[in-house]
């Protein structure tokens, strides 16, 4: 076999790409996460609207979208899960939140309906570790008195693809019970000991919804349109809160982010009274020294008006726009860290 | 007699050309495919060598997948890959040998042509589709009615009783090996039929005519004369069974854990890297996925090779027979 040949091949394969992609050089291309996609897409349509400069976003998975970027493909990578302050300063990239979103778990229990259930982070991890196998055990029947719960087993249904909401609930049960931290730890993708894997948040809510007795955990606009029988959860500061814009917004409007370097700050366990305990926001990198700087002041500048036009919209797909001082110190960060 | 007029020698030099021409670009299609092939490898080699260099000849024999602790072994998928195509090709043999000799031998002739149709258009439905049927249709039909009756009535008794236990969830390896199965049995029905067509009626008019039954005749005229044919469509089944990705991917619950149970849930090469390569961040995990692809790519090159030899081999006794 000719292998100078095969790579030969390959080289004008990628030249036909790139030629292909360069017929939408008007547009600002991106790719990454999955978890903010309808957002961005429709932040896209109206921006091409206002100002004809469109986006060609891939949504392709957070570690796709940090791959594109640290190649250079694209003009703006967008990841679920932040890259720590070393990496950004070695790569030379500037990170910065964009949108906001919480994860939510959801149970198919007979007699338990949205919103009546209350656990906490140790008692879900203690089920995703498979130490609580009843719904009935004493942990789960002494946070819900008023519940008459069934001794029918419990069935964990994870997501199987690797996703930021893998990465955000394994986050949270890891911050929240020492022993899954030690046995499991935090990733998009974990080694799940007992359960059953779905593909994507549709694969998890059906898995669920046709299980008798099984939890799963989804992105809150998914639990909410398909009107999904939530959990309450138990926050930092001891309250049982349940999932929504508020108790979303509450969790990132506590945060500490202007001592968080490069904004990696992930809003799980967050305190202040009101705040959801799966609270996550989607970040955007970009390089500090872009290749292209034209591409990378058009790119701001969608972002600038997404900031300032795009909460609405965000609102409206059941995200959560950022708080204002966050904004604030985001363009801080663009004047400063983007040449 | 007319004479033969001669040949302009202009014209005679353009149809060489042409000839050349022609046979040049035959020949460059065909080393296409080998330089494909070629590159194929070679991108599958390069990309899984961190993986086989890390972590050795253990790759092959950990059950372990954790992206925490980078930390790979590629023994459940390739468990879960060949179980699920053995019990797919385990369902769909016997029934697509029904259909193919219903089909050839038995069938009224009305009604050969609607169902040799319906199983060309079965043939053509998009993976997907059998993946979110498995899951929104087959997979509660299984987990309320039939997994109960198994686990019930089978899991009991020794032995068989391991690989029906543990709860219902309705997806799992068995699933997976039959809406495979389901996918599978058009091709090789298909082929089985086309084959048992080809049997020569003058060989079976004579098995009549010494009084065999159509019974005598299908399995000891029609199967052997057919014997290398079906072979083949086993094999293009179970070539389709191992790299087949979507459909299982819905319904075998993707979990990098070997179980004795066919109820629980599993995991294949290709449903493994098709859920994780998006998000596969760092070296080591994104080469231990491609070091996955080249197993599997071994894994169908080793099934279609034995095969080949199988063909071989009764080809030479078919011969020496004569």
């Amino acid at each position: 076999m000719n292998v100078l040949s095969a790579k030969r091949m390959l080289l004008t394969a990628v030249g036909a790409v790139a030629f292909a992609g360069s017929a939408h050089a008007i547009d600002i291309s991106g790719a990454g996460a999955t978890f903010p996609y309808p957002v961005y897409s429709k932040w896209a349509d109206a921006y091409k609207q206002q100002t004809g400069v469109g986006l060609n976003y891939q949504s392709i998975g957070s570690g796709g979208g940090i791959k594109q970027i640290k190649a250079k493909t694209v003009t703006f990578g967008a990841s679920d899960m932040p890259l720590e302050a070393k990496d950004l300063q070695q790569a030379g990239l500037v990170q910065f939140p964009m949108i906001i979103g919480g994860v939510v778990p959801v149970v198919n229990v007979k007699g338990v309906s949205g919103g009546q259930m209350v656990l906490d982070g140790a008692t879900v991890a203690a089920i995703y570790l498979g130490e609580i196998t009843k719904w009935n055990d004493s942990r789960i029947r002494k946070a819900n008195p008023k519940l008459a719960l069934p001794a029918t087993a419990i069935a964990p249904v994870y997501r199987s693809d690797g996703s930021g909401t893998n990465f955000l609930f394994s986050n949270y049960l890891s911050s929240a019970y020492p022993k899954f931290l030690s046995t499991i730890g935090a990733n998009t993708s974990v080694q799940w000991p007992v359960g059953i894997g779905a593909k994507g948040n549709e694969g998890v809510a059906n898995m669920t919804a046709q299980t008798d007795g099984a939890i799963g955990y989804v992105e809150y606009a998914y639990a909410k349109q398909n009107k999904m029988a939530y959990v309450d959860l138990v926050n930092a500061a001891g309250n049982a809160v349940a999932p929504n814009a508020e108790s979303f917004q509450a969790a990132a409007a506590n945060a500490d982010w202007a001592h968080a370097p490069g904004y990696h700050l992930i809003l799980t366990n967050q305190p202040g009274a009101k705040s959801w305990p799966i609270t996550g926001a989607s970040f955007i990198l970009l390089y500090s020294t872009p290749p292209d700087p034209a591409a990378t002041a058009t790119a701001l500048k969608f972002f600038d008006w997404a900031y300032k036009n795009g909460g609405k919209m965000a609102a409206d797909l059941d995200y959560v726009p950022l708080p204002d001082s966050l904004i604030k110190l985001v363009r801080a960060t663009w004047k400063a860290e983007i040449k | 007699m007319n004479p033969v007029p001669a040949i302009d020698p202009a014209q005679a030099a353009g149809q060489r050309l042409r000839e050349r021409m022609f046979r040049g670009a035959t020949f460059a299609a065909a080393l296409l495919v080998l330089l494909l092939l070629g590159g194929v490898a070679f991108s599958l080699a390069v990309g899984s060598w961190p993986a086989f260099a890390h972590f050795k000849f253990a790759f092959l024999t950990r059950e372990i997948w954790n992206p925490v602790t980078d930390e790979y072994g590629a023994l459940a998928p390739i468990f879960g890959t060949l179980v699920t195509s053995f019990l797919a090709l385990l369902l769909a043999i016997p029934v697509s040998l029904g259909i193919a000799i219903f089909l050839t031998e038995l069938a009224p002739v009305w009604l050969k042509r609607p169902v040799g149709i319906a199983i060309e258009l079965l043939a053509a439905v998009p993976s997907i589709i059998f993946g979110i049927w498995g899951l929104f249709v087959l997979a509660p039909i299984l987990q309320r009615h039939v997994q109960p009756w198994l686990i019930d009535a089978l899991g009991p008794l020794p032995f068989v009783g391991k690989l029906f236990q543990g709860p219902p969830y309705g997806i799992g390896i068995l699933t997976a090996g039959l809406v495979l199965a389901i996918m599978v049995i058009p091709f090789v029905s298909a082929v089985m039929r086309d084959v048992f067509e080809t049997v020569p009626d003058v060989l079976k008019e004579s098995g009549y005519g010494l009084g065999a039954t159509t019974w005598e005749v299908i399995w000891q005229v029609v199967v052997p004369y057919s014997r290398t044919g079906m072979i083949g469509g086993i094999m293009l089944g179970l070539g389709r069974a191992l790299g087949e990705t979507m459909a299982v991917t819905f319904v075998i619950g993707n979990a990098h854990r070997i179980s004795s149970s066919l109820l629980a849930p599993g995991t294949t090469i290709s449903a493994s890297i098709a859920n994780e390569f998006a998000e596969a961040v760092g070296d080591l995990y994104t080469s231990s996925l491609i070091a996955l692809g080249a197993l599997l790519f071994l894994i169908t090159f080793t099934v279609i090779a034995a095969a080949r030899f199988m063909l071989l081999r009764l080809d030479r006794r078919a011969l020496s027979s004569v």
